[in-house]
């Protein structure tokens, strides 16, 4: 069953928390990755390929470039799920 | 016109201690950093082995969580020791052209590589983290030091084997005597008590296997020793010219006044019976310090505890010292820190440089009944060394590898 979309923001703070130590409780829809939470490439990478397995979705490498909000990253795995 | 070379910054982690201070203070209280490993994997594998010299303090609680999933556990150990050491060394002006790194390794990213696999294994190639390359490289340890003290002079990684962490302060010689250079951060780690090197160095009978007392296993030149015993950490020692040390008023440990490497070039993984390469490294350092072998007043010997390696040593030694080998205080500390492999040369620098500033010879551990044709004077209670001594300290390495550098006081 697909998960909904406060349910991934959830799974992928937990992700992000993992790789980054970085709070959950700040990883908001409207957070940028990069300028917000301080994420560089290589956590990105990391974070997408744990996303992958948690939510069983497939994340092609020409999208990771478009998620740049936590928001777009959500949008896109719940979407992908179904 | 070659100038002298000083010691003015210690770093390390070891199974003895999380810095210096606490590995030094253990070593002279006859400490054992060896223990009953707790891991899952032991049982699961059901390893032969079941111990070794873990670091007594875990790279976790000294790291940020970023540098712990972006280094591999011997670059963690590896930084940890920098830093101590170049904080040590309190050096505030330095040109990073003229700053290099001379970092060993004996193994390198083991854990990363061979983790990597497993997940390939378990979960395809799109799992296998991007950051694998860099964290299971041999020189990552000493980039990662490069990166964070700038040092823009050339870094680079001495390999091989045991003899590694001594080679690497050898090569730092050349390099600061080069007039190229003002700086050296050099030393050595090791993070491989993992059980696929537990297993194969257990496989060649080169561990010990006295799982019911592990304290007592690492016991070079008793006559029951069986074999070395793993250990992990790092050592770091910031070597600098001595020009540059007088000029910004640094604190002094010793002279680093000789490194030499030479190759047996007789067996993959025995030493020499007749240690005469070994013995022409012991020279070949030596005579870099302008020294003959009557000068030499303390020994940080090699000495893994193995049946065939302490003897070997002790062949080349006497090669060098004859009669009077028996009246030089020698220490043979892996039987309180185990066997650091790449790392072990570092640490044992340390410890020499130590001996010469604390003017005292640390104490070797475990000797219960002397091996009768090894006739040496082994310290086992901190002994008092004069104010002017010249020492050595010896690593041995798989590959025929000899490495010897030599120390002097400094007043």
């Amino acid at each position: 069953m697909a998960l909904s979309q406060d349910q991934v923001l959830a799974g992928l703070a937990e992700i992000v928390n993992e790789e980054t130590g970085i709070d959950t409780d700040s990883v908001k829809m409207d957070k940028s990755f990069t300028n917000d939470l301080d994420i560089d490439s290589i956590s990105m990478m990391t974070i997408v390929v744990n996303a992958e397995e948690k939510f069983g979705v497939k994340i092609p490498d020409e999208e990771v470039a478009n998620l740049l909000t936590v928001a777009d990253a959500v949008n896109f795995i719940t979407a992908a799920q179904e | 016109m070659s100038q002298k070379i000083v010691v003015t910054g210690l770093g390390a982690t070891s199974p003895l201690g999380g810095d210096v201070h606490s590995t030094w203070q253990a070593l002279l209280q006859g400490k054992s950093g060896i223990r009953t490993l707790d891991y899952e994997w032991v049982a699961r594998h059901e390893l032969p082995v079941t111990f070794a010299g873990t670091a007594k303090v875990p790279a976790s609680e000294v790291l940020t969580l970023q540098e712990t999933k972006r280094l591999d556990p011997s670059s963690q150990f590896a930084l940890i020791a920098a830093r101590e050491a170049w904080a040590d060394a309190n050096i505030t002006d330095f040109v990073p052209e003229r700053l290099a790194v001379e970092f060993a390794t004996g193994i390198g990213g083991v854990w990363t590589l061979l983790d990597a696999y497993d997940t390939l294994n378990a979960k395809g190639p799109r799992r296998v983290l991007p950051m694998t390359v860099p964290m299971l490289m041999p020189n990552g340890p000493a980039a990662a030091i490069g990166m964070d003290i700038a040092a823009r002079g050339g870094v680079r990684t001495a390999v091989s084997a045991c003899a590694s962490g001594t080679e690497a302060i050898a090569n730092a010689i050349t390099r600061l005597r080069s007039g190229e250079i003002d700086i050296v951060v050099a030393g050595g780690c090791e993070a491989a008590i993992h059980p696929l090197p537990m297993a194969a160095f257990a496989s060649m009978h080169a561990l010990s296997k006295r799982n019911d007392e592990p304290e007592k296993a690492s016991r070079p030149y008793d006559i029951n020793r069986d074999g070395f015993v793993m250990g992990e950490g790092a050592g770091a020692l910031v070597l600098e010219t001595e020009e540059h040390a007088l000029a910004r008023g640094a604190k002094i440990y010793a002279e680093l006044a000789g490194g030499y490497v030479t190759s047996d070039a007789h067996h993959i993984t025995a030493p020499d019976p007749e240690g005469t390469a070994a013995a022409r490294a012991v020279i070949g350092a030596l005579k870099m310090a302008n020294a003959e072998p009557k000068d030499v007043g303390h020994i940080n010997a090699h000495a893994t505890s193995t049946p065939v390696g302490d003897i070997a040593e002790y062949t080349a030694l006497l090669r060098v010292f004859g009669d009077d080998l028996k009246n030089i205080p020698l220490s043979a500390t892996k039987s309180s820190t185990g066997h650091l492999l790449g790392g072990a040369g570092a640490i044992e620098a340390i410890f020499t440089v130590l001996a010469l500033h604390e003017k005292t010879a640390p104490p070797t551990i475990n000797i219960f009944d002397r091996d009768p044709v090894i006739d040496l004077d082994v310290v086992t209670e901190p002994r008092t060394l004069g104010d002017n001594v010249l020492a050595i300290s010896n690593s041995f390495g798989f590959g025929g590898h000899n490495a010897v550098i030599a120390f002097r006081s400094y007043n």
